[in-house]
């Protein structure tokens, strides 16, 4: 359970989070809003990358103002640029490295890595270099990265934004199939079809909380009137 | 391939060979050949370059090691040549590339996370200075990811200055590269934090 409790931030003086209450539990939740509503940045307080300037995250009752360690090891974040998420060298490295230090021996690493690259068709690109993959591949990447460490929480920030159509349905499938809990940022609103719930966000605030179809004619209408 | 484009996946004993034995192995090779004769020392060089083959290395990645390699030793042996005589001229060029090559071979052979792990276990002595070695060899790891960010980057600025009709002189491409690098950096550093690489 992600337990949001009056969050407020702030970038260089302009609030980009507006007391923020919220309690995500659902199994599939999506968060939408225009660029610049602050949805990035309530994602990143999710897992602590963020910590905001008033108010409280916690997941699991961890606070990520103290527990931010503990909480990443539980939610797991995957950003819309895949490059800049890459830290290694080779593909497979670059898996290896999320379980760096999590105590398990060499041959269940390899196992657990090799698991992980089929399941997102990169067996095949185990020791090729993670910057000549292609776009899809490497948001493959940056996901398998990211799951290998079997987090409880997927926090996805727009993963589809530099995706073909083809690549945006096999990330789709993938975040469908997943049994974890995932929370996604988009901006591709049929991706949401079949979410349990969805926050449309504005100005730093949550202005819509409900069914996926409300919430996207929701947020077609704000922008409607904004345009 | 690495991020470098130089490990090349396959099944040679050498392949297979732990990193420190390689790089213990081109130390000897490395000192033998510096005390070689010059014909001797051509003859290294020669064995060096058949290794390739035999290594499953395609020929393109010999002449990949060799090419930036080839003005140099063409502006040395005409120095050594014209200075000490074609004999010296002969003999330091082969041991350059013999050294060369044999290096070039362990590098092709070896992945970039057997070479930090080694790297991480030479370092461990750091402790003592306060230096943690998992750290040190994930720098150095970092460092080598970030060769082909820096050269997108300045492929990037180069076609973003074409497409706009302007020449792409190094000093109109060095301000985006630079600013790009920082924001790659920080990404980076934001990508690290949250797989829990702080």
């Amino acid at each position: 359970m992600i337990r949001l409790e009056n969050v407020t931030h702030a970038y260089e003086g302009r609030r980009v989070l507006c007391d923020i209450s919220v309690e995500l539990s659902e199994h599939r939740i999506g968060l939408i809003g225009a660029n610049g509503s602050g949805k990035s940045t309530l994602a990143r307080t999710l897992n602590g990358l963020v910590v905001p300037d008033s108010g409280r995250v916690s997941v699991d009752g961890l606070d990520t103002r103290t527990d931010a360690r503990a909480i990443r090891r539980r939610v797991g974040f995957v950003f819309s640029d895949a490059d800049t998420q890459i830290i290694m060298p080779t593909v497979a490295e670059d898996v290896e490295i999320g379980l760096r230090g999590s105590g398990l021996d060499r041959a269940e690493i390899r196992k657990r890595v090799d698991a992980v690259l089929a399941r997102h068709g990169l067996a095949d690109h185990r020791d090729h270099p993670a910057h000549l993959l292609s776009g899809g591949q490497k948001q493959m990447l940056a996901l398998a990265s990211v799951l290998v460490t079997e987090p409880d929480v997927l926090v996805c920030d727009e993963p589809t934004t530099l995706l073909d159509l083809r690549n945006v349905r096999v990330v789709e499938q993938i975040l469908r199939g997943l049994p974890q809990q995932v929370i996604l940022l988009t901006h591709h609103l049929d991706v949401l079809d079949g979410f349990d719930r969805v926050l449309v966000m504005d100005e730093g605030r949550i202005v819509f909380d409900g069914d996926p179809g409300e919430a996207v004619d929701f947020y077609v209408g704000l922008m409607d009137r904004r345009s | 391939m690495t991020s470098l484009g130089l490990y090349v996946p396959g099944r040679t004993p050498l392949h297979r060979a732990p990193a420190g034995v390689k790089l213990a192995l081109l130390l000897a090779v490395v000192t033998v050949v510096v005390l070689l004769p010059p014909v001797g020392a051509a003859v290294a060089a020669l064995v060096a370059a058949a290794l390739y083959p035999l290594c499953g290395l395609p020929s393109h990645h010999l002449w990949g090691v060799l090419r930036p390699l080839l003005p140099f030793l063409a502006l040395i042996a005409l120095f050594q040549a014209v200075t000490a005589g074609p004999q010296v001229a002969l003999g330091v060029c082969a041991r350059l590339a013999a050294a060369v090559l044999a290096a070039g071979l362990v590098t092709l052979t070896t992945r970039v996370a057997e070479m930090l792990a080694l790297f991480e276990r030479l370092a461990r002595p750091l402790r003592l200075v306060g230096v943690r070695p998992d750290w040190a060899a994930l720098v150095l790891a970092l460092t080598v990811r970030c060769v082909p960010m820096v050269a997108a980057a300045w492929r990037g600025a180069r076609e973003a200055c074409l497409a706009r009709g302007i020449r792409p002189r190094p000093h109109r491409l060095v301000v985006p590269v630079v600013v790009g690098m920082v924001r790659s950096a920080e990404a980076l550093g934001e990508a690290m934090s949250a797989r829990g690489l702080d």
